[in-house]
């Protein structure tokens, strides 16, 4: 009994785990990161800001962000609306739905941009039509959307589900019989308990989507100015060996998206404390 | 059952010691290259290891296996630069050969001068490639710089192939003005009718042939005929320039690392042997211009006569070329600058 006492916890140990999770992420992050810093800080301040501040590349942030926040927003509320569907009622061919919610993870991204664009090109089954309403996905920034869209549709659903899975429907119920009609319910009951899962899997898409590339590169056509997303000029820095321009742009996106992830952090955290209440 | 399982016992022992002996004798002899090269040598190059090793087995007794990587052009280059172990490159331009050279030092400078022209067994050129029944009536570089002509071609600052793609239609443009200034405005006026520019070769056929955009898509000569032949037989036509630029896809042995290997002899060999007879019938056959001049009149009826420059003449060798027109703040990026 004592010594079950003085043993809480299954893996034994504090100092050996907690080393190995800094051996870990330092094997898997630090030193990959740390590798690429270094190549920026070979270069001098003004050839940094020089490479990160060109009218091309800064067209690029802002389609880049633009897009992944638009569609993280598109799977916050979308995706919520699956989670909600798959938890809460019984259909036929649920258990499909499910499994094929996990499909944008499973297909290599290029892969899914061939067939994104095959149904929204001009030509393809859905674009012909949309054509006609005067609506243009494919090689436009609409379509960067899309792909995005697409490959970040699993995370806020799974992120999701299993918090509304543990949520008590009694809840619901004492909010109901306490005279609350459905919209206050759904605000002050299940928006507040939901909240941090949603930020977590909205945190998630949106750097998904940040670091895209495989899926976007088919739909967008990659013109300069218009279509090029970062991770594209990225590559084409690569390509005629400019290692620290490279670097240069990948820091800057790095540092934005670490900063973005770093709010919404602080967003979940004072959400936590404030509905705990 | 005793005894059964023990005549299994020693027959498996046997077996393992007879496969581990000849494994031996053939781990003596057998040799491994490994040919790092871009996306469209595929066909190719499969049905001429086979030839190789074949003809390498007959005159040495040695058993030889090739092993192919292919992806584009640049990456594979940087792969090899980061420690890939190849035994020789069949690479899309001189120019990301010559950073095997820079940035590595794992072949001589001179590596070119090593083989004949210029380390290109097999030559290729820029062509037009429309749609069936050429419905613009495109008949030269001109016409693409109409306003109701669209034109596909990947981007050159990310594809190696691109690069000749832009700078066939620089040279054209500058053999018929006399002036870079010209020359300039031809190639603008080309980029500003490009609607879609994908980063690679791959991606712009898709582009041109399954999406069907794009009135007439730049390609290299083979690859403009695997798409007729293979994509769509009858949906496309070769449209050949007046005037075009020798694509010279080289190929080198990877110094350090057939010394390290000690794989010289037959690296050197499998590249020398792209020279002779059958492997240039084979590039025939696989619609890459044979350099043997005998061989390609028998192709004749496949590659029309065109007037070729090569990029020592129009543009002094690759460095420079890449230097003026792709690199960061280059005439390409003054192009899109001025486009979008």
């Amino acid at each position: 009994m004592t010594l079950a006492l003085r043993q809480p916890s299954v893996i034994p140990g504090f100092g050996i785990t907690l080393g190995f999770t800094l051996f870990y992420l330092g094997l898997i992050l630090l030193i990959p990161i740390g590798a690429f810093l270094l190549y920026t800080a070979q270069m001098s301040w003004a050839d940094f800001w020089q490479a990160v501040s060109h009218r091309q590349v800064v067209a690029s942030y802002k389609l880049s962000f633009g897009a992944s926040l638009i569609a993280a927003l598109l799977n916050l509320v979308f995706g919520a609306i699956v989670a909600w569907v798959l938890v809460r009622y019984r259909f036929f061919g649920k258990r499909v739905i499910d499994a094929l919610v996990d499909l944008p993870f499973a297909m290599p991204t290029a892969v899914a941009g061939i067939a994104l664009v095959t149904l929204y090109a001009s030509t393809g089954w859905v674009g012909q039509y949309l054509e006609i309403l005067g609506l243009r996905v494919a090689y436009t920034q609409l379509g960067v959307v899309v792909a995005l869209t697409y490959i970040g549709l699993p995370f806020v659903v799974r992120t999701v589900q299993p918090v509304l899975e543990d949520l008590d429907r009694e809840l619901e119920e004492a909010s109901a019989i306490l005279g609350a009609n459905r919209l206050t319910t759904l605000r002050r009951v299940i928006l507040p308990a939901l909240l941090p899962a949603l930020l977590t899997g909205f945190a998630l898409a949106f750097a998904r989507a940040l670091g895209e590339y495989g899926s976007v590169i088919f739909i967008a056509g990659n013109l300069p100015f218009r279509t090029e997303i970062t991770p594209l000029l990225i590559v084409a820095k690569a390509e005629q060996y400019d290692y620290p321009g490279a670097a240069a742009i990948g820091t800057v996106m790095l540092l934005a998206a670490f900063v973005l992830l770093l709010l919404i952090n602080a967003l979940q955290w004072w959400t936590a404390r404030y509905t705990r209440r | 059952m005793p005894r059964s399982r023990f005549s299994r016992l020693a027959l498996s022992g046997v077996t393992a010691l007879a496969l581990g002996l000849s494994g031996g004798a053939l781990a003596q002899q057998a040799v491994t290259l490994l040919n790092v090269s871009y996306d469209p040598t595929r066909e190719f190059y499969r049905e001429y290891n086979n030839a190789f090793a074949a003809h390498w087995e007959a005159e040495t007794g040695q058993r030889v296996t090739v092993r192919m990587s292919h992806g584009g052009s640049g990456s594979q280059a940087r792969s090899v630069i980061d420690g890939l172990d190849a035994d020789v490159v069949t690479l899309a331009l001189a120019y990301d050969v010559d950073a095997l050279h820079d940035r590595a030092q794992l072949i001589p400078e001179d590596w070119q001068t090593r083989l004949p022209q210029n380390s290109s067994p097999y030559t290729s050129t820029i062509v037009l490639l429309v749609r069936a029944g050429n419905p613009k009536n495109i008949r030269d570089w001109d016409d693409l710089v109409r306003k109701d002509v669209q034109v596909i071609t990947p981007n050159p600052k990310t594809s190696g192939g691109a690069r000749w793609n832009y700078l066939a239609a620089w040279g054209y443009a500058l053999e018929k003005y006399g002036d870079e200034a010209k020359a300039y405005e031809f190639v603008r006026d080309i980029y500003a009718n490009v609607p879609v520019l994908d980063p690679a070769a791959r991606g712009a056929t898709n582009t041109f042939v399954q999406r069907r955009i794009g009135d007439v898509f730049i390609a290299w000569e083979n690859e403009a005929f695997l798409s007729v032949e293979q994509l769509g037989r009858g949906q496309y036509e070769i449209v050949v320039p007046s005037v075009s630029i020798l694509a010279e896809p080289p190929v080198t042995v990877v110094d350090r690392n057939v010394d390290r290997k000690g794989t010289r002899e037959p690296a050197q060999a499998y590249l020398e042997f792209l020279y002779g007879e059958t492997a240039q019938r084979l590039a025939g056959k696989h619609y890459y211009r044979p350099s043997n001049p005998g061989i390609l009149a028998e192709f004749s009826d496949r590659f029309p006569e065109v007037k070729l420059h090569t990029v020592d003449d129009w543009f002094g060798g690759w460095r420079n070329a890449q230097e003026t027109h792709f690199n960061d703040g280059g005439v390409f990026d003054r192009i899109l600058a001025e486009i979008h």
